[in-house]
């Protein structure tokens, strides 16, 4: 399977997300500059942390505009998969391929800590190694990750099951005081109507290897893999 | 020209920073002070268009598709002169 991470300026988990898909999961991987429109053939789209263009005027508000997102939306349109993953994620809100908007932690501080998700689904491309229910432990660090959506959104939202992950403690109880950062639901991961583009505000590339003291993460970037080769059979 | 723009957060949602101002004024000495919203302000200088109703089309553009997130924004043209 091939990978395309793309580089905004500002970006600052590429090489992460560029090391764990290449050396732990054995995968194809590229580099996608962000004034480039070449996806350079890539079955995946990975949007990485950091802080894309500063995060000037609001997260992703730039980055948004950014030749590379054209193609991007575009490799979505076609039902390829495409996951961002923190400023990612801001990045896929704010050009309207994922819901609600991310804004100031709750408690005003940037949060660096691992953190419990409960993942909610198993059914989805990347999801489909976890079992439901399951409780994965995986790093978050933002400062804007506060998940809002207007009401009636949300109740759409979560009665078509588009809520992946959730923040929550050890047992997998999805409580206030397990929320990092005042998220509505305590929602951590989000996926669009077509099940093919998510949004995860903590790190899986973070977690995905032993020798960083945990692996949970690499079950989303696993499932990611796996689904494509289902895919293609 | 000039024009000067306003965006401000929605009702309803939540404003933490504008929320944690008004608490430090409180502890200041200013506990009349009940409520405090935090926004931004943009001053932008325009060349090369013609009159103010074409600025003002261009300014709702841009305050549209750039300057606010209409999901948690709405933006205000304060003045065109």
């Amino acid at each position: 399977m091939k990978f395309a991470v793309v580089v905004f300026p500002g970006s600052n988990c590429e090489h992460d997300t560029f090391h764990v898909l290449k050396t732990i999961l054995d995968q194809e991987v590229v580099y996608s500059w962000h004034q480039d429109s070449d996806l350079q053939g890539a079955d995946a789209v990975i949007l990485p942390g950091g802080f894309a263009y500063g995060d000037h005027l609001r997260c992703g508000a730039i980055a948004k505009f950014s030749p590379i997102l054209k193609s991007v939306k575009e490799h979505a349109e076609q039902g390829k998969l495409v996951l961002g993953i923190c400023n990612g994620f801001q990045i896929l809100q704010e050009t309207g391929l994922l819901p609600g908007v991310m804004l100031r932690n709750s408690g005003l501080k940037f949060v660096c800590r691992h953190v419990y998700l409960k993942s909610e689904s198993g059914e989805t491309p990347f999801t489909a190694s976890c079992r439901p229910g399951q409780i994965l432990r995986i790093p978050i660090a933002h400062n804007e990750g506060n998940f809002f959506l207007a009401p009636d959104q949300l109740t759409e939202l979560e009665k078509n099951r588009q809520v992946l992950f959730r923040y929550s403690d050890a047992s997998g109880d999805v409580s206030a005081a397990a929320n990092p950062n005042g998220s509505l639901n305590n929602i951590a991961g989000v996926i669009n109507r077509r099940g093919n583009v998510m949004g995860l505000m903590p790190h899986p590339e973070r977690a995905s290897e032993l020798l960083l003291g945990c692996e949970d993460g690499r079950q989303i970037l696993q499932s990611m893999v796996d689904w494509n080769g289902h895919f293609s059979e | 020209m000039k024009a000067k723009i306003i965006v401000r957060l929605k009702d309803g949602v939540l404003d933490p920073q504008g929320q944690t101002i008004q608490r430090a004024l409180n502890k200041m000495g200013h506990p009349e002070i009940t409520n405090l919203r935090q926004g931004k302000f943009f001053e932008i200088e325009i060349d090369g268009l013609e009159n103010q109703e074409e600025v003002r089309r261009l300014m709702e553009e841009i305050s549209r598709d750039v300057l606010c997130n209409p999901i948690i924004e709405t933006f205000e043209i304060e003045d065109i002169s």
